[in-house]
């Protein structure tokens, strides 16, 4: 079930595990038969870490989702509440239970964070991201250098140091399997997440939105017809899809550019077809033998390349769509600096259409942070006619994008985003996407700032950016953390370093394809493990800036 | 960076960003389908076995059967069909009007006379389950606000109450504050908002940065408006103090109250451009209600609203005024012109909003009127804040026949645009001025198989084919 998380260089099914083992532990603490009541945000990150069948080997007989009012009966001993530290939730269980019954809370384990796993983005998220770090060292190794960009980076370096301390005396004799630990705050690339993601699974998340790995999509493109049955009815309900490197095709294809993911389908299409037709040669019992044997491996590709190629029909509707192609010509004239100054006319057209506000808050935003904030009267154009047109009470979210630094006036009269573009190469002509030699394949041009500051830390170091890391938000800072004696790696020739990148406050998917390409180019040297507390897109992430995006949905 | 104009020039001809086009359109197609063919070919070979190709099953719902949230739906459902025995010690029987529907009602009606909800019951501790006697002591120890806190971070029990000086109390603030633990802080500072005057309350925050933005965090959660209004006023952010109280108009439903309270809102402290803004919110709200109640029976008849037009957007507003109140004077409320007057709605957007109301009405008159101006001999012609192509889409999108249509599509600038539009809208005569025009008497020859045999527009193609005077550039 998640054998792929041993597959790479850092077994993370080590964490997998120790989650696990808290969590049979906990369970084992009540005696007796029990329901669980579960905060449903939960089940999806607990499902990345244990199945049902482990649950009811533990006597659990009886699972519910957290619902104000009375509780379902059930004849059970204990009742257990599973919910995230939220006060309202609290308030919730208050309602649900007598004084006469044990409640406990038991919180999310703060392992859960690296890769798939969530946590809610706030100042008290800081604290558990921490803890969680602490964890991770107890578990492979304390980390010897730690760099960090961003406040809540600094926040986050200064509780580990501290938190260390409070351990001094017990020393970790875990050799280490980090070399280096890099704290990103979001804060310092406001860019990136703005830009539509252009990869394979960046465009899924775009157009569908994953959560915990899993996707859902129209299910037109689904329906099997059978021979000789009637057309049925087309299918109503969304089609529900697990998304993870797991699945081979899958592991292969979601990071490349979507551009090169027609030809990557075809070729696998060729090998199947190919496989199947073996049959005819297979004339011997024994190869008959060995040919029904690799049957379902066979079957599993054939199904797994028949989804894809329903979601790669799927997303080629949309990308070639003229909407989708204006909308990408002015994120790409802007994050090249075109123009950034004035009213764009495609954004005052797309307010005219009354587009959803999201796409034009985040085309604005955009514009603002390449522009290092906009002309006031220009800022003021925008403001009017978002208000107009979607209602004043949007005042609110503005408001909040202002506080969360995304849309501002020009303060300076001095541009500092094309001196930042410029050093840190954020643009690049002709970008490779089929056979890309570059992270700006990702977003057809453009190189996330964010990975752009990872590669250049790895080589040649930040010394060389001092002039641009000052004008990025927060400060910027390198701790180091004693080894005992024996710990010390001998590298051996040729052998890549690890490091472990943290992204608080949100990672987008064609972030970690940038990653992991860097990952594989044969001469960077370096392994890129990846963390974050949310995974994120320019639509999820505005909305969770916005006051009341329920109200949204028309 | 600057490009000599000829350079820039260049460039936009010659690339416009061909990042993320297809190279060649009809290859990467055809790549798609050589996919599904290949799909859809094996599949036939290995139907029979189809079910159980994948390597988990889905349910109905379509998780995964065996996961957690598949199971949570699961049991709960099959608790529906069987006992309904109330797993909790069971309710006094006389109890008032228990409905039999499963979960509607509220738990809250059997705590009569208990404050069980109340904000004084919060356990300021995460109680274990089945304590061993042993730990019984762990009540009634004598921690220190230091140890109480550690305690409180394992997630142990320790009572808050017996801390009953403001020294105290403060140490065990600072003491959670520099521990980081968001959840600690809350339970220390939810203690003293119950145990402390606002007064002294608020000036401690005010020198404990993080603390406070806890406690404001903790106020916003649990919408406990009034105190956080009145801390916010404590602190002097008046801004924050504006936004807050005119965010309460979205909870009053009646209309007329709603407009009341937003001419309240009129003297907060906003920042200029916010003033500005809340201003208008409030006068629009104050005209819709006078709309709402007028307007001339007939159209209403013949057309009726869909939706009422209170609380709509102002643009929403301008386009009702714009169908049912188009010609009224411009002094009154619902007049068009009276409402981009008070509102200063920019000329580009009451153009393509009048433009869009008087076609979906098929007013092709009005629509005419919008474009017409006269220079000062008399002349009329045609102009338009919007492009023409633009034009061109709103009419379309409001079903305008052709007639309508090659009006406009002829007004459009660029020759290749122009072709394109009256291709696609069948306006033969443009086409076939443009192709001359060009002189492109390939594209005409083309063209002339397009359009119907025997038809006018044939045998003008065949006219202008024929003439001698024009001197084809091909």
């Amino acid at each position: 079930m998640a054998a792929h998380l041993s597959y790479g260089r850092v077994n993370l099914n080590i964490l997998r595990e120790a989650a696990r083992k808290e969590l049979r532990e906990f369970l084992d603490k009540c005696a007796g038969s029990k329901a669980i009541v579960w905060d449903e945000y939960l089940t999806g990150p607990f499902g990345l870490i244990a199945q049902y069948s482990l649950l009811k080997e533990h006597e659990v007989e009886k699972m519910f989702t957290l619902k104000s009012g009375r509780l379902p009966s059930a004849d059970v001993k204990n009742i257990i509440f599973f919910v995230r530290p939220r006060l309202e939730l609290m308030d919730i269980i208050a309602e649900n239970v007598f004084r006469c019954v044990y409640v406990s809370c038991y919180q999310t384990p703060h392992c859960k964070l690296v890769k798939e796993c969530y946590l809610e983005n706030d100042q008290t998220s800081l604290y558990h991201t921490a803890k969680g770090l602490m964890t991770l060292q107890a578990l492979y190794g304390t980390i010897p250098q730690i760099y960090g960009k961003g406040d809540c980076a600094r926040h986050v370096a200064n509780m580990m140091l501290r938190m260390k301390r409070e351990f001094a005396g017990t020393q970790n004799q875990i050799l280490p399997v980090f070399d280096t630990l890099l704290l990103l705050d979001r804060n310092v690339d406001l860019l990136t997440p703005l830009a539509t993601q252009l990869t394979y699974e960046g465009l899924i998340d775009e157009i569908y939105g994953i959560n915990n790995g899993y996707v859902k999509l129209p299910p037109e493109k689904f329906a099997q017809k059978k021979q000789g049955e009637a057309s049925k009815d087309l299918p109503t309900e969304p089609k529900k899809l697990q998304l993870n490197s797991a699945e081979e095709l899958y592991a292969e294809i979601r990071d490349k550019n979507f551009n090169a993911v027609g030809a990557a389908l075809s070729k696998k299409a060729k090998i199947i077809s190919a496989a199947f037709e073996e049959r005819h040669n297979a004339k011997t019992v024994g190869e008959i033998k060995q040919f029904v044997s690799q049957l379902p491996h066979m079957q599993a590709a054939r199904s797994s390349l028949a989804n894809h190629t329903s979601i790669a029909e799927l997303i080629k509707d949309i990308t070639t769509s003229e909407a989708f192609f204006d909308n990408l010509t002015v994120e790409q004239e802007f994050m090249t600096g075109v123009d950034t100054d004035k009213v764009n006319t495609y954004i005052e057209d797309c307010i005219a259409q009354k587009d959803p506000l999201i796409k034009i808050l985040r085309l604005v935003c955009m514009q603002s942070v390449c522009n290092n904030g906009l002309k006031q009267k220009v800022l003021d154009y925008y403001k009017r006619e978002i208000l107009q047109t979607y209602g004043y009470e949007h005042i609110l979210t503005l408001n909040n994008l202002e506080k969360g630094g995304l849309l501002k006036p020009q303060t300076s009269s001095r541009n500092n985003y094309p001196t930042i573009r410029k050093t840190l190469k954020l643009w690049m002509e002709d970008a490779n996407e089929q056979n890309p030699n570059d992270i700006s394949y990702v977003y057809s041009g453009y190189a996330p700032l964010s990975i752009r500051l990872t590669q250049v830390l790895a080589r040649p170091g930040w010394r060389s950016i001092e002039e641009v890391l000052k004008m990025l938000p927060g400060p910027h800072f390198e701790e180091r953390q004693q080894l005992p004696s024996g710990l010390h790696k001998k590298r051996q020739q040729g052998e890549n370093r690890t490091t472990l990148v943290f992204f608080l406050g949100g990672v987008t998917y064609a972030e970690i394809a940038a990653l992991r390409f860097l990952s594989q180019m044969e001469d960077s040297g370096m392994e890129y493990i990846i963390a974050t507390t949310k995974l994120v897109n320019g639509t999820t992430w505005i909305k969770s800036l916005m006051d009341r995006p329920e109200s949204q949905t028309p | 960076m600057t490009k000599s104009k000829a350079d820039e020039e260049d460039y936009w001809n010659s690339s416009k960003f061909k990042a993320f086009t297809f190279d060649d359109e009809d290859d990467e197609l055809i790549r798609l389908k050589e996919s599904r063919q290949a799909v859809n070919s094996i599949q036939r070979l290995v139907e029979e076995d189809d079910d159980e190709d994948d390597v988990e099953k889905v349910s109905w719902s379509g998780e995964p059967v065996g996961s957690i949230s598949w199971s949570v739906k699961e049991t709960a459902a099959s608790n529906q069909r069987t006992d309904r025995e109330p797993a909790f010690p069971k309710i006094p029987t006389d109890t008032p009007s228990l409905s039999k529907s499963q979960s509607g009602y509220s738990l809250s009606s059997l705590f009569k006379g208990e404050t069980a909800l109340s904000d004084s019951s919060i356990r300021l501790y995460a109680p274990e389950l089945r304590k061993p006697k042993s730990e019984y002591k762990d009540y009634v120890s004598d921690w220190s606000p230091e140890e109480t806190i550690q305690r409180l971070q394992q997630g142990k029990t320790a009572p808050l109450e017996k801390f009953r000086s403001l020294q105290d109390k403060l140490l065990l603030l600072d003491f959670a504050v520099s521990a980081h633990d968001g959840n600690v802080i809350t339970a220390v500072l939810i203690y003293l908002k119950r145990t402390l005057s606002k007064e002294v309350l608020f000036r401690e925050l005010e020198s404990r940065q993080t603390a406070l933005r806890h406690f404001i965090h903790y106020l916003t959660e649990t919408k406990d408006q009034r105190l956080l209004l009145e801390l916010l006023r404590a602190l002097g952010r008046t801004e924050d103090v504006a936004l807050l109280q005119y965010k309460e108009h979205l909870s009053i439903a009646d209309e007329n109250k709603r407009r009341d309270f937003l001419k309240s809102c009129l003297s907060l402290p906003f920042s200029a451009e916010d003033s500005a803004h809340v201003q208008d919110h409030y006068t629009l709200l104050e005209r819709q209600i006078i709309i709402e109640r007028g307007g001339k029976v007939e159209i209403f008849q013949k057309f009726p609203r869909r939706a009422s037009i209170l609380n709509m957007p102002l643009i929403t507003t301008l386009y009702y005024c714009c169908f049912y109140h188009y010609s009224e004077p411009e002094g009154t409320y619902s007049s068009p012109l009276n409402i981009r007057q008070a509102f200063k709605i920019s000329e580009k957007q009451y153009f393509v909003t009048a433009l869009a109301a008087r076609a979906k009405l098929k007013a092709w008159l009005d629509v005419d009127a919008l474009f017409t101006s006269r220079n000062w001999l008399g002349f009329t012609r045609k102009k338009s804040p919007l492009s023409f192509q633009r034009v061109v889409d709103v009419l379309q999108k409001n079903s305008a026949p052709t007639q309508v249509l090659q009006d406009y599509v002829g007004l459009v600038e660029d020759p290749d645009m122009r072709i394109s539009l009256a291709q696609k809208h069948k306006c033969h005569d443009i086409v076939i001025n443009t192709y001359r025009d060009m002189k492109d008497r390939q594209q005409l020859l083309g063209y002339r198989g397009k359009v119907g045999r025997g038809s006018a527009e044939e045998r003008k193609i065949d006219e202008l084919l024929n003439n001698q005077q024009i001197r084809w550039k091909n």
